[in-house]
């Protein structure tokens, strides 16, 4: 029977729901790397049992964990799980996450106040397994670059082409860091490759990763000095159904976008929302013009408006939207859905997740008619990935 | 002639030749973890490691990278090889989090009388 396992980060720690295809019943993990934040966890589409999560705290700084058991055990990659340690020289450097300086366009980026600053690798946001190799993983970080492991995340370098190609001095960071929080890998075609940045914007690599273009045309931003600049942005998410590599949708700080041309050109699709702040944005699995977003009422005030906790969706790939309420608080709820703490399943009826600010993970098993909340009193959620097992 | 106590490792005659002893080839020095580190190490509260030369913070911290690989990059950072903000040095009763990270520990740390304490800041979040 197939099964669903929800790969929930949370600011203290990690959790793992899992439930058989029903989603009635859900069991709920003791944390994992108790006290630490867990920014992501995502499995390998070739080797569901292999699962990368990116731990980091203030004090203690980043390390990359793998699971080679869906989530049962752990090892920093080229140590064993729950092993002493030999001593000796480390067999991997597994949490080093060097930034490239060999170029002038690779030493400093804009800071708050327009000066440069230098880059500085303060955390990995994001990770993102190939869709070909279990052993190769992409990570996204903040100061904003792409890395990239071939051996399982023991070691990682720059595809520094990203920070090089011109536009990286200009990147400037947003409230909470200049991070590099989404990665798509095309299915189509193996050398392409989207990502975005707060708040730098969407960049694209058509030839694996070594030139890069950005595609924010289209984007409009009135907080910025030029509010159709080539780069600038504050892109929140990005989601792409993997039947329809060319059109992406992406939720930005304001505006709900969409472009049918790999990004090249993008165009409004917040229609009737009732704000089109928030974070998060995903896209049902059988169904690519289906889409989902959570409204939060401003930049400032990151909760539902009025108190109601909504999930709007889109069927006809966005400007008409509907609310999705029943299940969800509909007053005194003020939490907050981070942009990486949407997720779906693949089962026929497309279950919808979600994870708050307030520890609540919510799931639909009807693709958002209904919902409940699977786990109620976690840590504040910062990510939440969906593995279906068939 | 007698002997005037001088510091470790040295001692004068009245006719004013110092002489040195010779060097431990090794120290065992002791070391107190944050929690969230020994988890990591697999290790107890406190931990024994060997130490060879000077005993400094750098040759200390060198050998628990040895030691226990997965914290490399946990209290220094990997790139700078600075010590993480969060964290700070204490032996004696004294911070040594802003002393050079090449001088002398001092002398209980080395006898192994006290530990070098590893301690993250008590801050929010």
């Amino acid at each position: 029977m197939s099964k669903v396992r929800v790969l929930v980060g949370t600011h203290k720690g990690a959790f793992i729901l899992t439930s058989d295809g029903k989603r009635e019943e859900w069991e709920v993990s003791e944390p994992h790397f108790a006290g630490w934040e867990i920014y992501h966890m995502k499995g390998s589409p070739v080797n569901p049992n292999r699962i990368y999560a990116s731990q980091t705290s203030g004090w203690f700084g980043q390390l990359i964990q793998c699971s080679d058991d869906g989530g049962k055990t752990w090892h920093q990659p080229g140590a064993s799980a729950g092993q002493a340690a030999e001593p000796g020289p480390p067999k991997s450097e597994s949490n080093k996450f060097a930034y490239d300086t060999s170029g002038a366009q690779l030493t400093t980026h804009q800071w708050y106040d327009g000066t440069q600053h230098p880059w500085e690798f303060k955390r990995v946001w994001h990770l993102e397994p190939s869709l070909t190799d279990s052993e190769t993983v992409y990570a996204g970080a903040e100061d904003a670059a792409l890395f990239r492991s071939n051996d399982g995340g023991k070691n990682w370098h720059e595809l520094s082409g990203l920070r090089g190609h011109g536009t990286g001095p200009k990147w400037q960071p947003g409230a909470g860091g200049m991070c590099l929080h989404t990665i798509i890998l095309d299915p189509s075609d193996p050398k392409r490759i989207y990502i975005a940045i707060s708040a730098a914007g969407a960049f694209r690599t058509d030839d694996g990763g070594t030139t890069w273009k950005p595609i924010n045309r289209g984007l409009r931003s009135s907080y910025i000095p030029d509010p159709t600049a080539e780069i600038g942005h504050c892109v929140h998410h990005v989601a792409m159904h993997p039947k329809r590599p060319d059109t992406l949708f992406m939720q930005k700080h304001w505006d709900v976008m969409r472009s049918d041309d790999g990004g090249d050109n993008w165009k409004e699709i917040s229609g009737n929302l009732p704000t089109d702040f928030g974070f998060v944005i995903d896209v049902h699995a059988h169904e690519p013009e289906t889409i989902y977003v959570v409204p939060i009422k401003s930049d400032s005030e990151h909760f539902p408006i009025d108190g109601k906790l909504r999930v709007f969706r889109s069927r006809a790939g966005g400007n008409e939207w509907e609310p999705l309420t029943e299940g969800l608080p509909q007053s005194d709820c003020y939490v907050n859905v981070l942009r990486d703490a949407m997720a779906v399943d693949s089962l026929d009826e497309c279950g919808i997740y979600f994870g708050t600010t307030g520890g609540q993970v919510y799931a639909s098993a009807d693709a958002g008619d209904s919902w409940k909340a699977i786990a109620r009193d976690l840590p504040a959620v910062l990510s939440v990935e969906v593995q279906t097992i068939q | 002639m007698h002997e005037i106590r001088a510091p470790r490792g040295i001692t004068f005659s009245t006719a004013g030749v110092a002489a040195r002893e010779k060097p431990r080839l090794q120290d065992m020095i002791r070391v107190v973890l944050p929690q969230h580190l020994r988890t990591l190490a697999h290790a107890g509260a406190e931990v024994t490691i060997e130490v060879e030369g000077s005993v400094t913070l750098r040759s200390v911290l060198d050998a628990i990278e040895a030691r226990y690989p997965m914290l490399r990059g946990t209290i220094r950072d990997q790139a700078t090889m600075q010590r993480r903000p969060f964290l700070r040095f204490f032996a004696c009763e004294e911070d040594l989090s802003h002393q050079s990270p090449d001088a002398l520990l001092p002398e209980a740390v080395v006898s192994g009388k006290e530990p070098l304490l590893v301690i993250g800041a008590i801050a929010g979040g």
